[in-house]
């Protein structure tokens, strides 16, 4: 399976960040206060992802990696730490700014999926493109091209509940991809799958990386995470491996 | 603006069952106390239209003979009234709105072939509206310039219109009434009328009294009626009134006989009161009607918010403002309750529409309120709104993982 999209622009930093990074974390920290018990889930993360990286996160089931993995992509704010997005600093960002940065500079792919059951396929690839304010013909038309660029042209009226899980992750990346984002994000995108839907998506992210985006994926995939061209380790709350290879 | 209308479409129809028993709660309540307050309104006016047949809240009073000796003059002399004395009266009597002499007698009228005797009442404009004489649809009643020039001009009873006319236009028409001609300028509009001091107004006939005295030769009233300032004690009313013609006629203001009176207004008192016991029973049941349906609606969108939440958080993850998801949440509520409200109208109506003939009568005919059902479906819109926004503002307020893991 091949991804017949050619990347024309992202919406990133420009190219001229040769070497800059693309996400720059110092210090992170994050702790979850249940009202009982706190829990701290990052003790401190100090992270460069570069422009173009493949990053694989791997490490222990609670270590954190998901804690890490919506912070990257906005999704859930620091207790503690800087952070810096594209050259913003998150923190300083209204929950407007947030939102367009979800909308435009990332890409999110969940372990679940997340897609909304009721809608068809191509409805769910549209929604990014909605909250963007795209022209409905132009988001017609881009998720169906996205749609068969992940091989589910013929699926776009289905709903998610009609789909298989590899079907249904194929649909999430075809909507993670919907607005160009710079970065995709990744949280186990293989783990709900057989092995062989497994490989298909980790063909595509290859493709994906391939055009020129920066990868970040959560694995405990063995096999994805040698694809990559640089391995996290994470183990409770702190990086304890870093290399690229 | 157009995208939202189209996610809201896309969401209510993706969630039929949810969209449904929203707009059904809806609906039943708009339903529910539409047709409450159409039964209500519909036998309150059929209740005034069959005690206020006789007239509104008036007074009618009749000269008789006096029963006690009065400043030398001996009981058993008859009193009689003239115009002049009604005239006094107007002028003297405390909390008066209107009155009017009337002269009657049974009179021959002649129409083509066709000869009847008829009760012809000779009366002043006031007269029809005090005995709420409302004219049909192209005519009137006696008016002002009949009484000055004497015009020989008649207001004719529904009955009588039928049976001197049939179903042939009487306005215009000549009629002889004793020799003379007279010219029909008005026909009563049907009324319920379940009293009456002389014979039904529908098969009489009312001429201005200026034509009827010069007509005649009439000089005294036969009896006259008087209406009350609305609010003022009848019995007031009356004393004041045989206090002013006594003046004139020379007799004991406290005699009785000498001048007699029918309150009417007492029969409006149990009205009045019974009234508004009924509506006060109404508006309980109202209420409790709303509340219930303000709880069913709410509780649906607690639901909704709920399994919302999640839904929420999704499309926070994929870029949505706050205040796209507020907007779509606040439309979607305003159709949910607007379909349901004209349903609910709807059904109203047609309820009604096929309300059976033979019950009117007693109830009166039921009529529904746009308003009414306006208000209603608003109200519980705005139930629904309050119980559902503030959980959805939440949502919307929280980082997208939490709403995503609730
Ligand atoms: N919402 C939350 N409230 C409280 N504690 C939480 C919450 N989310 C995560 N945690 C805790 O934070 C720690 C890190 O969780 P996280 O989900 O990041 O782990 P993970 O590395 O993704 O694990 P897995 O491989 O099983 O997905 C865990 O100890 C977890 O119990
Ligand atoms: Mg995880």
């Amino acid at each position: 399976m091949s991804l017949g999209l050619t990347k024309t622009k992202t919406n990133g930093v420009p190219a001229a960040s040769n070497g800059s990074s693309i996400i720059h974390m110092d210090a992170i920290r994050k702790v979850y206060d249940t009202g009982k018990v706190k829990v701290e889930a990052l003790k401190g993360i100090d992270l460069a992802i570069g422009n173009g990286e493949f990053v694989a996160i791997v490490g222990p089931s609670g270590s954190g990696k998901s804690t890490l993995m919506n912070l990257i992509g906005c999704l859930d704010t620091p207790t503690d730490g800087r952070y810096e997005l594209a050259g913003e600093h998150v923190s300083d960002l209204t929950r407007d700014q947030l939102a367009d940065i979800r909308n435009r500079r990332v890409g999110f792919i969940f372990q679940n999926f997340n897609l909304l059951p009721h809608i068809s396929a191509s409805e769910n690839v549209e929604m990014p493109m909605l909250f963007g304010g795209l022209p409905v013909r132009e988001r017609r038309e881009r998720a169906r091209t996205l749609l068969e660029a992940v091989g589910l042209g013929d699926r776009t009226e289905h709903k998610p509940t009609e789909l298989s899980g590899g079907q249904m992750q194929r649909v999430a990346i075809a909507r993670a991809l919907a607005m160009e984002p710079a970065i995709l994000l990744a949280d186990e995108p293989t783990g709900n799958l057989d092995s062989s839907s497994g490989g298909d998506i980790m063909t595509l992210f290859n493709d994906l990386w391939n055009q020129g985006r920066t990868l970040v994926i959560i694995t405990h995939d063995q096999a994805l995470a040698t694809r990559a061209s640089r391995i996290v380790e994470i183990h409770d709350g702190r990086i304890t491996r870093d290399e690229r290879q | 603006m157009k995208d939202v209308f189209r996610q809201v479409g896309r969401d209510m129809r993706s969630q039929k069952l949810r969209t449904f028993l929203t707009v059904f709660g809806i609906v039943w309540g708009t339903v529910a106390i539409s047709l409450l307050l159409a039964f209500g309104t519909g036998m309150h006016k059929q209740m005034i239209k069959n005690t206020a047949g006789l007239g509104d809240r008036i007074i009618i009073g009749w000269p008789g003979l006096t029963s006690m000796p009065y400043e030398g003059l001996g009981k058993g002399r008859r009193i009689r009234l003239s115009e002049e004395d009604i005239d006094h009266a107007r002028l003297e009597t405390k909390g008066l709105r209107a009155i009017s002499s009337e002269y009657s007698n049974n009179m021959r009228i002649v129409y083509g072939t066709k000869t009847m005797a008829v009760d012809i009442s000779g009366v002043s404009p006031v007269f029809g509206e005090m005995r709420n004489m409302i004219p049909d649809w192209g005519g009137r009643f006696i008016n002002d310039l009949d009484m000055e020039h004497n015009r020989r001009t008649a207001f004719i009873g529904n009955q009588l219109k039928k049976d001197l006319f049939g179903e042939d236009d009487a306005i215009g028409k000549l009629v002889l009434v004793n020799g003379s001609p007279f010219q029909i300028v008005g026909v009563l509009k049907e009324k319920s009328q379940d009293s009456s001091y002389s014979g039904r107004d529908h098969s009489k006939m009312m001429i201005p009294s200026t034509t009827y005295r010069a007509l005649t030769g009439e000089k005294y009233v036969d009896n006259f009626i008087a209406q009350p300032v609305r609010g003022t004690d009848s019995k007031i009313v009356m004393d004041s009134l045989r206090a002013a013609m006594s003046e004139r006629q020379r007799f004991s203001p406290e005699d009785k006989e000498a001048l007699s009176f029918w309150d009417t207004t007492e029969q409006f008192k149990f009205f009045d009161l019974f009234m508004l016991s009924f509506n006060t029973f109404l508006g309980i049941i109202g209420c409790l009607t709303l509340i219930v349906g303000g709880i069913g609606v709410s509780n649906i969108m607690n639901v909704v918010v709920e399994e919302r939440t999640r839904e929420i958080g999704i499309k926070m993850a994929l870029g949505a403002r706050q205040k796209s998801i507020m907007t779509q949440f606040l439309i979607e509520t305003m159709i949910v309750t607007g379909i349901g409200g004209a349903i609910g109208f709807a059904i109203s109506i047609t309820i009604c529409a096929f309300f059976p003939e033979q019950a009117v009568e007693f109830v009166g005919m039921p009529r529904v309120s746009p308003l009414v059902a306006l208000l209603t479906a608003s109200a519980l819109g705005i139930v629904g709104l309050v119980a559902g926004y503030f959980p959805a503002r939440e949502a919307s307020r929280l980082d997208p993982v939490v709403a995503m893991k609730l």
